[in-house]
């Protein structure tokens, strides 16, 4: 495996909130190979967002974050803010999940995107216009030199989410994370926001963290998987060993609640999500695990190797389950 | 191991835990009441009369003493007694003016909101204007267009009774009430279970006053209170002009009071000036605070950490 | 933009004339135009009075009498005031541009310094800052003009020279009494109270409201989306934040005039300013027709002409509108 672009070692996010401490990454592991897309999945509290938020120094400051996010080498977590405001923007750069409101309503679309790129690149405004409609250009928008002096409000949301994917990536970043790109968009638009990244990816050799709770977008576009619960991860490798042959039984979960083809009914998975005031000890999906055993909620399992893929299920090598053809 | 709950709180008791929150708000609470208290209570809070000599004269101007606490007038009346019933007498009129205002505030307003249309239209552009305009010119300009018409001062009073001012302020102040809960019931109107009941076949009044007002209460209590505040302080300001109420008879109101304070500047007697005033203010800065507390905790709005 | 402008202008002229003719009504319903002016002029003779009434279009009918006066109005065929016969124009000419100096500087510091103040107050929400800021302006909303400027009076007044031996601001006029020609040091210290009276207003407002509005824009995600573009803290907050915190600030701008111009004319009167709001007092208490129908004018047109410059600034500040 080539060095990791982004490595981030023992990530841990607590919120100091009015009713208590809410920890919401409690020890993540993450590598970025260069030029690959990494899907993150997972349900809306597991901490998926939290963790790349902290490593792009946007959470609020009632977060406490401890742990190593390194990009290239450097150290994000307590580096000061003008390192920090170097390398946001330019060598990373996120791209959010509500276009609309992520931009700013009062100024044109192309000046936004001159600001990120005269922001990390010394060049005239002229020439940075040009780059904006270039930009523009790249992520399929027609006629755009014409939309580039247009605002946010003239854009339909596929194409104010290509916006923003075009800012994201003015100064050619290392790596682009992107939280739920498409989660706020129609169905149909989904694919050619997925379309744009893709392409983003082939052209410009840009490692992408495509964070979603959709398997379906994971399975169109991701090379490699970290699914993530309760603030940790529980299972991690290659999309295609991923969905063949799960070992977690959350993700096994996660899988059999899809619909598909020949069932007549939906399996959801049984329970509900952790309370992140008070996590349970151990395995933080013992409690709606039908294989859990003791030993599971006794102290909080690790990702290990098995087979092709890293688990932390303690039992994968028992639950091992038949390969699909 | 079970997950542990989180004890749900209806949004009545997460309000009053926010305004609880705002201690300058329950400062004020408290000061507040003392004075409403003493209003309340008057004939054994206050010393003398409201027209009584402290004393065979010379009597005038007396600077405060353990005779009087604040000092005398002009015609050596105790002005702590009298601040104490000029109190009551404007605290009576932002009172009422106040109800009157909200409750037609309130109509209005929900009914403009609701239908849209040319109404709303109209409803607002006027309210607009009138509200744009320097306050104190409308009020002298609407008060003496109104004393002029027989009918309505038959009905309401002369120009310097106790009603005529209520009725005036109350004039003012529902254009202000009627924006806010407008805008409320525009905002409320779009939501999915105001959709629910036309579905099931509610009548236009009984989505008002079944669903639209209850869940305006927040913004109608913060219109209340800044409507008190405005009526006392239009009664202030029309009084210190000298076109306030003249409720004979030697009685006063706060407004009167303060009035009086223009004078006291040639002439130097400090406290006729003074506690007038800062009584006035004592009650329009508690007022204020309690009513901005009370827009906070009904209206929450995250604080970006803390 | 300019056809936003140009509409939003045309419906000024046929609204100046509506407002125009009720206070018109208003007016003569009011103050009785007829009885003030043989109260002050009780040895008029009967074509005099029947000139007054001409003059003043107050003809039977509200409505002819009404285009009647019109008609002299723009045609500067102005009656004069019922109080010694004066000319109105002259004086109103100077009262004007007293009170547009008190109000531009009123206006100029209040604005400047609440818009200040009231960014730093959101900077750091509950903070000391914050908090100190909210509570000063919440006093100086609760606090009317004519209190604090009756109580500044007292002090400087009557106190002041008791103390000190000399008058550090004056307490009324604008030049002491017998001066003669421009001499700006004198002025300034003689607008220095009245100035600061309207400005305490000004500022707290105006901190406020934009303390709570760019509160509101902090929030937004479009924030979060500028500083991962790793920009500077102060070109975000600009660029980003106060700019787009302004919008509403601006609109409720253009109402709050009216509440700028009450407070001038509550402060003229006690410190006995020789401006518009001076003028509009004493005349209203002697029911002088001639007196007030310009002032009042002069009022709504200001008014009206604040709302559409509000208008007009929020389209130019917030294109979202300009679709009208």
């Amino acid at each position: 495996m080539s060095e990791s672009v982004l490595k981030i070692r023992d990530l841990r996010v607590t919120f100091n909130t009015q009713l208590g401490e809410l920890r919401a990454v409690r020890g993540v592991d993450v590598d970025v190979t260069p030029g690959e897309i990494l899907g993150v999945v997972g349900e809306s509290g597991s901490g998926k967002s939290v963790s790349f938020l902290a490593a792009m120094g946007l959470l609020p400051k009632s977060a406490t974050i401890t742990g190593s996010v390194e990009l290239d080498g450097v150290e994000l977590i307590g580096a000061g803010r003008k390192a920090i405001r170097s390398v946001r923007g330019k060598s990373l750069a996120m791209v959010f999940q509500d276009p609309l409101s992520a931009l700013n309503p009062v100024h044109r679309v192309g000046d936004q995107i001159v600001e990120m790129i005269q922001s990390h690149q010394d060049m005239n405004t002229h020439d940075a216009e040009k780059k904006a409609v270039e930009l523009l250009e790249i992520v399929g928008i027609p006629q755009p030199d014409e939309r580039a002096l247009q605002y946010p409000h003239e854009f339909s949301g596929g194409m104010r989410q290509r916006v923003v994917i075009a800012m994201a990536i003015a100064n050619n970043p290392k790596v682009l994370i992107a939280d739920e790109p498409t989660t706020a968009l129609d169905v149909t638009v989904q694919a050619q926001i997925l379309e744009v990244i893709q392409r983003v990816q082939q052209t410009f050799g840009t490692a992408v963290v495509l964070i979603t709770h959709d398997l379906g977008v994971i399975a169109r576009v991701a090379d490699s998987v970290n699914v993530m619960y309760a603030g940790r991860n529980v299972e991690s490798g290659s999309v295609q060993s991923i969905f063949d042959h799960p070992s977690h039984p959350y993700t096994r979960g996660l899988l059999s609640s899809l619909p598909h083809e020949g069932i007549e009914r939906l399996h959801p998975i049984a329970g509900f999500p952790p309370n992140m005031l008070a996590p349970p000890s151990g395995c933080g999906f013992a409690p709606r695990c039908q294989h859990a055993i003791e030993a599971c909620s006794a102290e909080l399992p690790s990702l290990s190797p098995f087979e092709d893929l890293l688990t932390s299920c303690i039992r994968a090598d028992e639950l091992r389950v038949g390969r699909r053809s | 191991m079970t997950n542990t709950v989180i004890p749900a709180m209806s949004p009545r008791q997460m309000a009053w835990r926010r305004f609880a929150g705002h201690k300058a708000a329950l400062v004020c609470s408290a000061i507040l009441g003392l004075l409403v208290l003493a209003v309340v209570l008057s004939p054994l809070t206050t010393r003398y009369g409201v027209n009584e000599s402290v004393k065979a004269p010379p009597n005038s101007y007396l600077p405060p003493s353990k005779l009087a606490w604040l000092g005398t007038d002009d015609i050596g009346r105790d002005l702590y007694s009298r601040l104490i019933y000029g109190t009551r007498v404007s605290l009576l009129i932002g009172l009422f003016s106040a109800f009157i205002s909200v409750f037609v505030g309130c109509v209005v307003g929900a009914v403009a909101g609701f239908r849209g249309g040319r109404f709303d239209d109209v409803i607002m552009r006027v309210t607009d204007l009138f509200l744009a305009f320097p306050f104190l010119v409308a009020l002298l300009v609407v008060r003496n267009m109104f004393g002029s018409i027989g009918w309505l001062t038959f009905i309401v009073g002369e120009v310097s009774s106790l009603r005529f001012i209520i009725f005036l302020l109350s004039f003012f102040g529902w254009m202000g009430v009627a924006r806010i809960v407008r805008g409320q019931v525009l905002a409320l109107k779009e939501r999915e279970f105001i959709e629910a009941a036309r579905a099931s076949g509610a009548s236009r009044s009984y989505i008002i006053k079944r669903h639209l007002i209850p869940n305006s209460i927040g913004p109608i209590m913060v219109a209340l209170t800044f409507s008190v505040v405005g009526a006392i302080s239009g009664e202030a300001t029309l009084s210190f002009f000298g076109y306030g109420p003249q409720p004979g008879a030697g009685a006063t109101s706060l407004g009167l009071l303060v009035g009086q304070a223009k004078g006291a500047v040639q002439t130097g007697f400090w406290w006729i000036a003074l506690f007038p005033c800062l009584v006035l203010v004592i009650i329009s800065l508690c007022i204020n605070f309690i009513g901005d507390a009370l827009r906070d905790a009904t209206d929450p709005r995250m604080d970006a950490g803390k | 933009m300019f056809r936003f402008a140009l509409r939003r202008s045309a419906w000024a002229i046929p609204t100046l004339l509506l407002v125009t003719f009720l206070v018109y009504i208003a007016l003569r319903m009011g103050t009785d135009p007829l009885a003030s002016y043989m109260r002050s002029n009780p040895r008029a003779t009967r074509s005099k009075i029947a000139q007054y009434k001409e003059l003043n279009g107050l003809g039977s009918n509200y409505v002819t009498g009404y285009f009647s006066w019109l008609q002299n109005f723009v045609t500067f065929n102005w009656p004069n005031s019922i109080k010694g016969s004066r000319e109105v124009w002259p004086e109103l000419k100077d009262a004007i541009a007293n009170s547009a100096r008190l109000g531009i500087a009123a206006t100029t510091v209040g604005v400047s310094i609440g818009l200040t103040i009231g960014i730093f107050a959101a900077l750091r929400p509950g903070g000391k800052r914050d908090v100190a800021v909210n509570t000063a302006a919440f006093v100086g909303i609760s606090i009317p003009p004519y209190i604090s400027a009756i109580l500044l009076q007292l002090l400087f007044a009557v106190y002041w020279s008791k103390w000190f031996g000399n008058t550090l601001f004056p307490t009324s006029g604008v030049y002491p009494p017998g001066q003669d020609g421009f001499d700006l040091v004198l002025m300034l210290k003689h607008m220095a109270l009245p100035t600061f009276v309207v400005a305490i207003q000004v500022i707290a407002v105006y901190s406020r409201y934009m303390r709570s509005s760019l509160l509101d824009v902090l929030n937004s995600d479009y924030m979060r989306t500028a500083r991962s573009k790793g920009l500077s803290e102060f070109r975000i907050l600009m660029r980003h934040g106060v700019r787009n915190a302004l919008i509403p600030v601006i609109t409720i701008a253009a109402l709050d005039i009216g509440a700028i111009v009450g407070g001038l004319i509550i402060t003229e009167n006690i410190f006995d300013y020789p401006g518009t709001g001076k003028y509009f007092l004493s005349a209203f208490g002697n029911g002088d027709f001639p007196l007030l129908m310009p002032l009042m004018v002069i009022i709504v047109a200001s008014v009206l002409l604040f709302n559409l410059l509000a208008d007009i600034s929020y389209a130019i500040l917030d294109p979202r509108i300009r679709l009208d």
